[in-house]
């Protein structure tokens, strides 16, 4: 038996087995490989610094646990730095499974840097209507949430008090991971209320949200875990994304190996076949 | 913790082969999230936006929510064969709705917005990178536009030109794929540091 006939047979657990080692071996022994900021990432961090300081912020979490490696490492990043400029977050979901994901950054980032719940930041939670959610809170966010993921009558809350729809709103900031999210966040509020937006998605998503980038309907746009560790790197608040970015070069380097052992054991045995 | 990197360990265990372990924490999984959403779906959504305004007094315009909540429980006629049609006023209320805010949202979205950014100068003697990404970006978009034109046979310039847009469609694919590979790296090593950091304490991420 040739060594190409026994690489075609051999049990894929062995490329499971092999991608698990390289993936884990720089988690354990960081390369610490360069991390460079791509134009996406950067007009994200120039769009958010743009933000006057103080202004209101919507960010809308639309991701569950099954992305949050993604997503969470730029929602911190994205919460670090709102706040950092004293911006005041209006956070909303429109997965079932976002809420207290977002809940839990809002709080413990809210925390570290002395702000107070209700004042500086809410969270308005899950509501589930799609794109309908979203006309409908660009007309009145109280209308549409009238309590906020606690239960708290939102009439209670002071931050409530100044904004109602998108008019006193400087900055949309989308975490997406599908639908809905910033394809619809898009077409939907972008388009229809102007207001400036960004989007941090999950890498499978971002190709379809260049156009949106090349446009100028989106001022910025972080794809995936990359996307993450270079907003991070913009931010100087090297988290989860930047520490993982090692074992994502590993696992392509490998990836890219087996797509060309596999394409050069086709050619040689169609090759042999005549 | 530790029941949750049990679970990571009981679905990673089917990359070796698929098990009762791995069964288990499938079922789990597929059992809480129902739970979850229908109480997610109750507290966050038909409670604040229904239930509570119509049981408060003085409620502005509870005719409306009353509307509301008779087109919500007519869908549950679907489940009797006689009463069946009722459902269809909820629905083509929810399809009405949708249609006319995807119609819209998407005119103006994808149709008029997308145009007007393929619409470039192809040659500025200023900037000629922007020049070169411009002639790229258009002569992208009108060869995979005849690429999708069917009603003339691909042959000649057509042909040619198609054969260009199918170039473009395969370098889309490739990034594509590529983020793919990127997005499910993420997951693993999401899970990676999970087990390493939170669970074993070994690494800090």
């Amino acid at each position: 038996m040739s060594l190409g006939d026994k690489l075609e047979k051999l049990d894929r657990r062995w490329i499971f087995l092999l991608m698990g080692v390289l993936v884990l071996l720089p988690l354990l022994f960081p390369l610490k490989l360069p991390i460079a900021v791509s134009g996406p990432a950067s007009r994200f961090y120039q769009a958010v610094e743009n933000v006057p300081n103080g202004s209101i912020v919507v960010i809308s979490g639309d991701f569950d646990p099954a992305s949050a490696p993604e997503l969470m490492p730029m929602t911190n990043s994205a919460v670090r730095h709102l706040f950092r400029k004293n911006c005041r977050i209006i956070a909303l979901e429109l997965w079932p499974g976002g809420p207290p994901l977002v809940d839990g950054v809002l709080h413990r980032i809210g925390n570290e840097l002395g702000k107070k719940y209700g004042t500086d930041y809410v969270n308005l939670g899950y509501k589930s209507g799609n794109e309908v959610v979203m006309l409908a809170f660009g007309s009145t966010f109280s209308g549409t949430f009238p309590n906020d993921y606690s239960g708290t009558p939102v009439s209670k809350l002071p931050l409530m008090e100044d904004v109602d729809n998108f008019d006193g709103v400087k900055l949309l900031v989308n975490i997406s991971a599908g639908t809905p999210g910033t394809k619809e966040w898009v077409q939907q509020a972008q388009g229809r209320y102007h207001i400036p937006m960004v989007s941090g998605s999950t890498a499978v998503q971002s190709p379809e949200l260049y156009p949106y980038l090349q446009s100028g309907q989106l001022l910025g746009l972080l794809g995936g875990m990359a996307g993450a560790a270079e907003y991070e790197k913009s931010t100087n608040f090297l988290g989860p994304a930047t520490k993982g970015m090692d074992a994502q070069s590993s696992a392509h380097v490998y990836i890219m190996f087996l797509i060309l052992l596999g394409n050069v054991i086709y050619f040689s045995r169609r090759g042999a076949k005549g | 913790m530790w029941i949750a990197a049990a679970l990571t360990l009981f679905i990673f265990s089917f990359l070796y082969k698929d098990n009762p372990l791995y069964k288990f924490a499938e079922h789990l999984f597929v059992g809480v999230s129902a739970g979850y959403i229908v109480v997610q779906q109750f507290w966050q959504v038909l409670w604040p936006n229904l239930i509570e305004p119509i049981q408060t007094p003085g409620t502005l315009d509870v005719w409306k929510f009353w509307v509301g909540g008779i087109l919500c429980l007519l869908l549950f006629t679907r489940f009797s064969a006689k009463a069946s049609w009722l459902s269809r006023f909820a629905i083509a209320i929810i399809i009405g709705v949708y249609a006319g805010a995807k119609t819209t949202g998407f005119a103006q979205a994808e149709v008029v917005a997308q145009v007007q950014a393929t619409m470039l100068p192809l040659w500025n003697p200023a900037h000629l990178a922007d020049s070169f990404n411009n002639i790229v970006l258009a002569v992208g978009v009108v060869c995979t536009l005849v690429f999708f034109f069917f009603s003339t046979e691909h042959k000649g310039f057509v042909g040619g030109t198609a054969k260009l847009g199918i170039w473009y469609l395969m370098v889309s694919f490739g990034a594509a794929y590529g983020f793919t590979v990127m997005s499910r790296i993420s997951l693993l090593i999401g899970r990676f540091q999970f087990l390493l950091d939170n669970w074993l304490g070994i690494v800090r991420f």
